[in-house]
């Protein structure tokens, strides 16, 4: 029942919105969010598309568990192809917005065409309206929000939106809901500027109905009680935020660090959750003003910050004297450890910038590391940057952060994301990337399985797609050495696949820290009518991964594309616990392939297909 | 012998005044072991979720035998993570 059971098609270049019954058969097939809207962008559009042109497609989609009582039961996902990568993108947002949209009585909008003028989607519940956005366009992220609330006379409306950096087409532009909530990854803000379409605004006054409402309360309970129990979630990540894991992964000897030339960071400590909470400042306050939670969720990771007003970031402007945003772990690494700034203060202003003009924290971070490292072998020059991009430098860091949000300078340039940009300058194995995309806050030389992991994800380098960090380094479910390469192919495969059934749920992978698959498929099967027996899940997350799979052969990829930045697999670590390794991922790799019932080249076999229903798209399939 | 203790999280409140970059210098008798050292810091052994010699995870096991030599770096971290429930179906 919880499903909507219908979409919103916009079709921006006639600037009509009509409302379609939700394809019911895919939905029982690939669950919701990411995977029901990578089955309908796979079906709808030709995967060889130019990802900024106007015949992809921009889908913003909520889960069955979206908008419910669920525990973490807030997340929404913007799907396309990716303007970064070329390659499936969907990246996944928390905050306000995702349950709204399911609460206006929508499963998923799909934007099609490019408009001729910038407009934005109202929704007010089941009514939705093209609005120009001519006074939006040029605005950040923050006016804009401002400003759509306050001409619809609305201070509760909930807001999707890009800023600058979406509308130039900055080609790791994020989403930005609830003022710093991000669909963060793979350019899909990119996407959204390239069709002149600004923000969706939501007003959703319905409830999410579900299919046993009683069965519902209990199952709830239960596992709201599991994460209040389980000291991750509520205890480590509500007090000190996802970036209590700066000091651990640094400790491990996997952080990487000045652009993955080391795997340590001397000033770790400096930028971490507990110098954010802990640390006293000349004013005597902290970084941490408060922490605050998505939509139905008990955990509250999410960080409130307030830079010192006296920082030199800020003491001029006290439009950022205000709270906002405080540093996820991903972010703080970015922009800290990767570029070899320890300026907590610094790194937050940087932060508040992204999510002012719409950036990815991840790619640009890592594309300032790629820059500074270009700068130190002499491939850019001060006077083609304007001024010394040296790692550690904190000013530098600040300058070129503003530079690209606003689209001048040298910053036009770090707007391609650091594979064009050391590829443009001579040194493209400068770029820690796979598929187009920077790989985040944990190095594959020290955690073999995340470099496996970098490797095969279809979004191209990330995290979230398959966490084996869990394993490796925090020993949920189970512990594995992080050196060691045997058993992790396995590994890799199963937190892949169940992380697209988090993903298509509604859910944040939080829960998984104090849930598994017979959680979720409790709460699923008292949700929604169908099969959500654990069995069933596995099979649905399986099939959702191999379908992106198929999408990204018949894109033009290949079994190439699935490697790594050569630093990894042939510079070895050099200090901490694995001084000395390099990825494993010519024997990795050939494992994964096989467990995946793939093809030595990476081409899932017409027998994985024909078991997991999935479509060919890729003609040469074996 | 000196050992150098770094605690994280809930446990750096247990640090001395003065700490820097959540590490102490401690002096421990020879021999102990990294259980015998969070004993001694009346830090009860169940938070100790996490620990590490010079970067290198303990196993439970190790974390109770292993003993410590001069110089080394005991990390300590509480259950930032680390499932008090397994998820079963995670694994292959």
């Amino acid at each position: 029942m919880s499903w909507s059971r219908k979409l919103l098609r916009v079709d921006l270049a006639r600037g009509t919105c009509t409302s379609e019954a939700l394809n019911m058969d895919w939905a029982r097939e690939y669950l919701g969010q990411r995977g029901l809207a990578t089955k309908y962008l796979s079906e709808e559009i030709d995967p060889q598309v130019d990802p900024l042109s106007p015949d992809n497609e921009l889908i913003f989609a909520t889960g069955p568990l979206t908008g419910t009582t669920a525990g973490t039961a807030g997340r929404y996902s913007v799907i396309t192809k990716g303007a970064l990568t070329g390659a499936i993108a969907c990246s996944n947002s928390g905050g306000l917005f995702g349950a709204e949209l399911k609460k206006a009585g929508w499963d998923m909008v799909i934007f099609q065409g490019r408009a001729p003028k910038p407009v934005y989607l109202l929704l007010r519940d089941d009514k939705a309206e093209l609005l120009p956005a001519d006074a939006l366009w040029g605005r950040t992220v923050w006016e804009t929000e401002r400003r759509i609330r306050k001409q619809h006379g609305d201070p509760h409306m909930k807001i999707a939106s890009i800023g600058g950096a979406g509308e130039q087409q900055v080609l790791y532009a994020s989403v930005i809901n609830d003022e710093y909530r991000a669909a963060g990854r793979s350019g899909v803000g990119a996407v959204m500027g390239s069709k002149q379409l600004k923000a969706v605004a939501v007003k959703g006054t319905g409830k999410v109905p579900v299919r046993d409402a009683a069965k519902f309360r209990e199952v709830t309970a239960a596992t709201r009680k599991l994460l209040e129990e389980n000291p991750v979630t509520s205890e480590a990540l509500p007090t000190y935020g996802t970036n209590v894991l700066m000091n651990i992964i640094n400790e491990s000897g996997g952080l990487p660090t000045r652009n993955a030339t080391d795997v340590q960071f001397e000033g770790a400590s400096k930028i971490s959750g507990e110098a954010m909470r802990d640390m006293v400042r000349e004013d005597g306050q902290t970084n941490l003003v408060h922490r605050e939670p998505c939509f139905s969720c008990t955990i509250g990771c999410g960080r409130v910050s307030r830079i010192l007003r006296t920082h030199f970031s800020v003491k001029d402007r006290p439009e950022y004297w205000g709270d906002s945003g405080g540093l996820e772990y991903e972010s703080a690494w970015a922009l800290g450890a990767a570029t070899g700034v320890e300026d907590l203060e610094a790194l937050t202003f940087c932060n508040f910038l992204c999510n002012e003009h719409g950036m990815d924290t991840i790619t640009f971070g890592s594309t300032v590391g790629a820059a500074m490292e270009l700068f130190q072998v002499g491939a850019l020059s001060e006077a083609q940057v304007g001024y010394p991009l040296r790692f550690g430098d904190a000013h530098a860091l600040v300058r070129i952060t503003e530079e690209t949000a606003k689209g001048i300078g040298f910053g036009k340039e770090m707007g391609l994301g650091s594979r064009r940009l050391c590829e443009r300058y001579g040194h493209p194995d400068l770029s820690m990337t796979v598929k187009g995309q920077e790989f985040p806050a944990y190095d594959g030389r020290a955690l073999q399985g995340m470099g496996l992991e970098y490797a095969t994800s279809n979004r191209g380098a990330c995290h979230v797609r398959g966490y084996t960090v869990s394993s490796e380094i925090l020993g949920v479910p189970e512990k594995t050495d992080p050196l060691v390469h045997e058993g992790k192919a396995g590994l890799v495969k199963a937190f892949q696949d169940m992380t697209a059934v988090v993903d298509s749920a509604g859910l944040c992978l939080f829960s998984t820290f104090a849930w598994g698959l017979p959680e979720i498929s409790i709460q699923l099967e008292a949700d929604s009518e169908g099969d959500f027996s654990v069995d069933n899940l596995s099979r649905i997350g399986e099939r959702i991964w191999n379908l992106e799979r198929e999408f990204n052969l018949a894109a033009g990829l290949t079994g190439k594309d699935d490697t790594l930045p050569k630093r990894l697999l042939k510079e070895a670590a050099r200090t901490g616990p694995a001084k000395g390794h390099v990825s494993r991922l010519d024997v990795m790799l050939p494992e994964y392939y096989e467990l995946r019932g793939w093809s030595p080249t990476g081409v899932p076999g017409t027998e994985t297909l024909e078991r997991l229903g999935v479509k060919t798209l890729y003609p040469t399939a074996a | 012998m000196r050992i150098k203790l770094k605690l994280f999280a809930m446990l750096t409140e247990r640090l001395p005044p003065g700490s820097v970059d959540h590490t102490t210098e401690l002096e421990v008798p020879e021999g102990a072991t990294a259980r015998q050292v969070v004993e001694r810091l009346h830090i009860p052994p169940e938070l100790a979720s996490l620990a590490l010699v010079d970067g290198v995870h303990l196993t439970r096991r190790q974390f109770a035998e292993r003993t410590l030599h001069e110089g080394e770096t005991l990390a300590i971290f509480p259950p930032i993570a680390g499932g008090s429930r397994p998820a079963p179906a995670l694994l292959p």
